[in-house]
């Protein structure tokens, strides 16, 4: 390993000196994360719904109150019948629960006999699907979850994440994107540029071996991407409430694989290509489609047809994604996802073998 | 064994990239210490044959010794002997004159203490201690091929191959550089330079005349213009280069 530490010390300076790609390195991770982790969201806050009461009584106003103090709900009052249309339509709500004019006895009888006519109504908006049926979930929950709850044929346990808290799905499928695409991105250009100015002859002709030389320049990157993991455990944890339930030394150990295999796909890119752009582009651009649709991410693995499934098999971020789901999330030991890491172990060597021999074939 | 009088032995060394012939069969010898200069026309096969010499690239036939070892086979330890600067800017610009040094000087393995030694001594030398932490981007492109010979030399290797070192360098800049390659020289060390410049063909020792991959000629510069019967290195490029098939 001859003159590895300066070899070292040269990259880090090189890192050093280009502060603009390091704060982009350094705050990329921090935006996206926090993005994923508060904007794009599955779970439906805040509904608007109003109500229609043609006669008021103690019921309804118990009900109105559950109603009121729900945090997913936003009470927007009572309304006529006739402004049910106009309110729906100007969006002013997006539900609204019309009760009977009976309630009150209805309800007593559905309490004494479990049974019965209906004694409300949910008129929901349902041009957004999504917010429709999780918002007639909600106040189905909310106000006739009691009678349901108790004679009902299934009971349902929402078990890891029981406030179906999208941050808890997104926050694993995000490490594993952002990771790989940081990493990826900051090693592609690290030989590239090397053959762009010239410098990457004088390497060759040196004694300096190729191995030394593919360290060297992986180990200031693989501490950048450290304190990436770093910043990224702690706003999981703190600020998105992830429960992190795993064991932390496991969670770290995956990542740091993780993070050399993305340092190493990096480099294999950077042997390749022969302009710093092809190498962005390739890193960025091509790589991100397969990564967002076929790791899992976003998409179910299960549910993707038959043909796709091997090509996702291919994608690492699907096992990383699928490891940290089941320590961070589900906090399972280790040996249940041994399988991830050993498969994520072997890329990783696969990726730094073929690196290693593409840099050297360049010797012709 | 080799020839301890030669540094460089090749004989029939030829490269082929599929059915083109870059460097057909080139046999030569350089003697140590000598300023030996190897020139021929734009794509006539001096990087190339440059670059089997320097251990980058393996020769499709042929053999030969670079300071004692096979160019086939010992590539990597040819490396640990030669200096090597190329005609593009070879440092890097955003390490100052003295991480580059330090640097270079590591990769060849010199220690520490000695290396400081050598860099303050080649720096006094070249009058640009003063500047040796500031960011090579900052010097003019004469000093920076200045700084890169001195950094190719700075292990003290037997021989320092200068692929076209002067290429887009000021008259007189390329005056002082064509002294620091007389120093060295003098010091032992063996000069293997190709270039355009024909003026500059004249400072060699001995020179080497390549066309369409073949060695067409190779004298000391006075005898090659007596026995082309030329006035000047030039006129003797031309003669040679007439019936040349390739480059420009």
């Amino acid at each position: 390993m001859i003159g590895f530490l300066k070899f070292v010390k040269k990259e880090t300076l090189h890192i050093l000196r280009d502060s603009r790609t390091m704060l982009i390195a350094l705050l990329m991770p921090v935006v996206q994360i926090l993005l994923f982790g508060f904007a794009i969201s599955t779970e439906v806050n805040n509904v608007n719904v109003a109500v229609v009461v043609p006669k008021w009584d103690e019921q309804i106003r118990q009900s109105i109150n559950k109603l009121s103090s729900n945090p997913y709900i936003t009470y927007k009052g009572a309304i006529a019948e006739h402004e049910i249309d106009r309110n729906l339509r100007s969006g002013r709500v997006d539900a609204i629960v019309v009760f009977a004019h009976d309630f009150d006895r209805l309800m007593t009888q559905w309490k004494q006999n479990g049974n019965g006519n209906a004694a409300m109504q949910f008129i929901m908006d349902a041009s957004n699907t999504n917010t429709a049926q999780a918002g007639a979930g909600y106040l189905n929950n909310i106000l006739a979850g009691e009678l349901m709850q108790s004679n009902s044929l299934v009971e349902t346990h929402m078990l890891f994440n029981p406030q179906m808290k999208s941050a808890f799905n997104f926050v694993p499928g995000i490490m594993g994107m952002i990771f790989i695409l940081i990493c990826a991105m900051l090693t592609s250009v690290a030989i590239v540029r090397e053959k762009e100015t010239g410098t990457m002859d004088v390497l060759l002709v040196s004694p300096v071996r190729p191995l030394t030389i593919i360290l060297a320049k992986m180990t200031p990157y693989f501490i950048l991407s450290c304190i990436n993991l770093t910043t990224i455990l702690l706003l999981a944890r703190f600020v998105l409430g992830i429960p992190m339930s795993g064991n932390l030394s496991s969670i770290i150990v995956v990542s740091l694989v993780y993070l050399l295999l993305s340092l190493s796909l990096g480099l294999l890119i950077s042997t390749i290509a022969k302009q710093q752009i092809v190498a962005l582009l390739i890193s960025a651009a091509v790589m991100i489609m397969p990564i967002v649709m076929l790791s899992g991410m976003m998409f179910p693995v299960e549910n993707m047809p038959a043909v796709l499934k091997p090509v996702s098999a291919i994608v690492p971020a699907r096992w990383y994604i699928d490891a940290m789901r089941k320590l961070l999330i589900q906090g399972a030991s280790f040996g249940l996802i041994l399988k991830d890491f050993l498969i994520l172990v072997g890329m990783t060597l696969a990726l730094l073998a073929i690196a290693l021999k593409n840099f050297k074939d360049k010797l012709e | 064994m080799s020839n301890t009088h030669f540094i460089i032995q090749v004989k029939n060394l030829t490269k082929q990239f599929g059915t083109f012939t870059a460097v057909d069969h080139i046999t030569f010898e350089v003697e140590r210490g000598e300023i030996f200069g190897f020139l021929g026309a734009n794509g006539a096969g001096k990087t190339t044959a440059m670059r089997m010499l320097c251990g980058l690239s393996y020769p499709t036939s042929g053999s030969g010794t670079v300071a004692g070892f096979d160019v086939v086979k010992e590539g990597e330890k040819i490396k640990r002997h030669i200096g090597y600067m190329s005609q593009r800017f070879s440092l890097y610009d955003d390490l100052t004159v003295m991480e580059n040094m330090e640097l270079f000087g590591g990769i060849y393995g010199v220690k520490s203490r000695k290396l400081k030694e050598r860099a303050t001594a080649l720096l006094q030398k070249l009058d640009f201690f003063e500047e040796r932490d500031t960011m090579v981007s900052a010097l003019p492109l004469g000093w920076k091929q200045k700084l890169a010979f001195a950094v190719a030399t700075l292990h003290r290797p037997e021989i320092v191959f200068l692929d076209e070192p002067t290429g887009g360098v000021d008259p007189i800049t390329r005056r002082q550089f064509w002294e620091m390659i007389y120093q060295a020289a003098n010091e032992g060390t063996t000069i293997f330079v190709t270039t355009h410049y024909m003026d500059e063909a004249e400072y060699c020792n001995r020179i080497s005349m390549m066309v369409d991959g073949k060695i067409k000629a190779l004298d000391t510069p006075t005898n090659l213009k007596k026995s082309f019967n030329a006035a000047s290195m030039d006129e003797v490029f031309r003669i040679l280069a007439r019936d040349a098939q390739r480059g420009d």
